[in-house]
């Protein structure tokens, strides 16, 4: 896909979100808005999966560490084919296979369950050293909030990732500056991100996680960096695509009502229009 | 009397590792920074590139072991029953028991008998834990030969596992031609119509010593060996109250939640019976020779008599 094409999916792929909270009258919006670019990129672009074969052996792999943001990850897995896009009207429901955290058991294309944070990373490094073990050249990544990485167990993963030199391994900060209680400035500031990952032996590379060329040519320098996993600092809008959610902390964890539904359906509409006005 | 050959069952299990280890490539080991005492240093000599020393990061290893294992491989991942069980509850629920996948976690050190080190180092809490957590299965095996069969068992078995082993060296009791060892099932180690005890891991040779002594007072116990806490040997354990009424439980942890707790959660559905838990009451333990811990916990041959005559 080329930027155009990834920013349309991307627009879709943010009203899916939408829809799915909406839906489920429960979620995290904010979030999923503001790891919807990457995710779609690593979805559209840059993974080594065949919705037609989730289990396939040499599939790279993704691990969600921050699970919350599972109606961003459903609707990309959706759009790119692995289950139906109307089932995503289910998430939250009894009995649907898109759970409020990710199942590896019962969502195609889930590949490690998640969403108790700071846990993901460490299957995601896991699977590296499998990967190496086996002698396979697929890559594993993962994604984490910039709260999430508050939690210690985080640094053990990075701290061994770092140690062992494990270069298929991609990790993600989706860095939107705020978690539920607030500015993550001031709760327990995990800042500077890039000196910490860089002290733990990953190569770092910052971006604008919302700017396709940005998030191309980081991918790309992570594939080619060797010797040392990358972590991608990804700058990013928490609620990023609908006005009156960006940069607010209170939606981090709470469903549109129908009005605003509506008014962010119709300013994703109009941003799709523009896209396709390109 | 011939002396009793004594071997702790963390030994049993570094040497059944390295023996499989090399019959299935699949097999990866993990450690935190404990391979000397768990004993999977032997088979970090063997397998040196399937050996994974994560260091002292307990979280991180079972967290790498969920993702080896969604990956294919066949994790062993060692520590102190007290930091996989306790520190790392969390990561075996959500990484390892949720997904189900097929990790072994095999931690040594249960229990009082860690002795010198310790309450903080003492876990008598494991298999409360390990058993409350949806499709896990829980293993204390009672001697080295039943470890080393056990590693093989959960080798062949498809799913999570918690087995505890100990430090201490202790008696060979199925050190025999025909033992067999099967998942799920309970061992009558002795028959008998007046009691049963129903014990596990290295409380099963003290409550053989206490079936000797209840013998010679004219009292015959049945003792059966539960090497799988979870899940649980209900039709052994029912059949032996409805046949010889009282029942008596003997562990090496906490009277809350273990063995004791599982015996009475299915007698008191299935056939109910009086059964007194013996193990450690609820208290921390403390530092001391292993031995003279068990003694002082009531948990030697002479303790587990003790007790059952006190509430015969």
């Amino acid at each position: 896909m080329n930027t155009l094409e990834l920013e349309k999916m991307a627009n879709e792929i943010r009203k899916s979100i939408l829809t799915e909270v909406h839906c489920a009258k429960c979620g995290h919006p904010g979030g999923s808005l503001s790891a919807a670019d990457m995710i779609t990129y690593l979805y559209f672009e840059e993974l080594n999966v065949d919705p037609a074969r989730p289990d396939m052996e040499d599939r790279d792999r993704f691990v969600l560490s921050k699970g919350h943001v599972a109606p961003a990850y459903y609707a990309a897995l959706a759009h790119r084919g692995f289950f139906p896009v109307e089932d995503l009207k289910t998430l939250r429901k009894v009995g649907s296979y898109l759970q409020g955290h990710p199942d590896m058991k019962n969502t195609p294309g889930v590949d490690m369950s998640s969403g108790s944070l700071g846990q993901g990373v460490s299957a995601a490094v896991g699977m590296a050293v499998s990967a190496r073990l086996s002698g396979k050249d697929y890559r594993v990544y993962t994604m984490l909030g910039d709260g999430e990485i508050q939690e210690g167990q985080v640094w053990e993963a990075a701290m061994f990732a770092g140690s062992r030199k494990l270069d298929n391994l991609t990790l993600i900060v989706d860095n939107n500056g705020l978690q539920i209680d607030g500015n993550i400035a001031d709760i327990c500031s995990p800042y500077p991100i890039d000196k910490k990952f860089e002290a733990f032996g990953f190569h770092v590379i910052q971006i604008d996680g919302h700017d396709f060329d940005q998030i191309k040519a980081a991918f790309d320098e992570a594939k080619a960096t060797k010797g040392m996993p990358t972590a991608i600092i990804a700058k990013t809008v928490k609620g990023k695509g609908v006005s009156f959610m960006e940069n607010e902390a209170g939606w981090h964890g709470k469903a549109p009502n129908d009005e605003q539904y509506e008014k962010a359906m119709e300013e994703l509409e109009k941003a799709g229009e523009a896209l396709c006005r390109k | 009397m011939p002396e009793v050959k004594k071997i702790a069952t963390r030994d049993g299990y570094g040497e059944a590792l390295v023996k499989l280890g090399a019959e299935h490539e699949d097999i990866v080991v993990l450690d935190a920074d404990l391979a000397e005492a768990t004993k999977t240093n032997l088979f970090k000599k063997a397998f040196p590139e399937r050996h994974i020393d994560c260091g002292i990061a307990e979280a991180n290893m079972i967290g790498i072991a969920a993702g080896l294992a969604a990956t294919g491989k066949v994790p062993f991942a060692s520590t102190f029953a007290m930091f996989a069980a306790g520190r790392a509850f969390e990561q075996i629920r959500n990484s390892v028991g949720y997904p189900c996948l097929n990790v072994k976690i095999c931690a040594s050190h249960g229990g009082i008998s860690v002795g010198e080190d310790g309450a903080t180092h003492q876990c008598n809490e494991d298999f409360a834990l390990m058993r409350a957590i949806p499709g896990m299965v829980v293993l204390n095996p009672s001697d080295a030969v039943e470890a080393a069969a056990a590693v093989q068992a959960i080798y062949d078995y498809n799913g999570p596992v918690y087995m505890r082993l100990g430090r201490l060296a202790v008696p060979v009791i199925n050190d025999r031609a025909d033992y067999h060892f099967e998942l799920g099932k309970g061992v009558i180690l002795r028959d008998g119509r007046d009691l049963t005890i129903v014990a596990t891991g290295l409380c099963v040779d003290p409550a053989l010593k206490a079936a000797d002594k209840l013998a010679a007072d004219g009292i015959h116990a049945r003792v059966i060996n539960i090497h799988t806490i979870k899940p649980l040997d209900e039709d052994l354990i029912v059949a032996a109250a409805k046949e010889t009424g009282r029942v008596f439980t003997v562990e090496e942890h906490s009277v809350i939640g273990g063995l004791g707790s599982a015996v009475c959660e299915a007698l008191s559905e299935k056939a109910p019976a009086k059964v007194t838990r013996i193990g450690v009451k609820d208290v921390f333990g403390e530092s001391g020779p292993a031995a003279q811990l068990l003694a002082k916990y009531g948990l030697d041959g002479d303790g587990v008599y003790r007790q059952i005559k006190e509430n015969l």
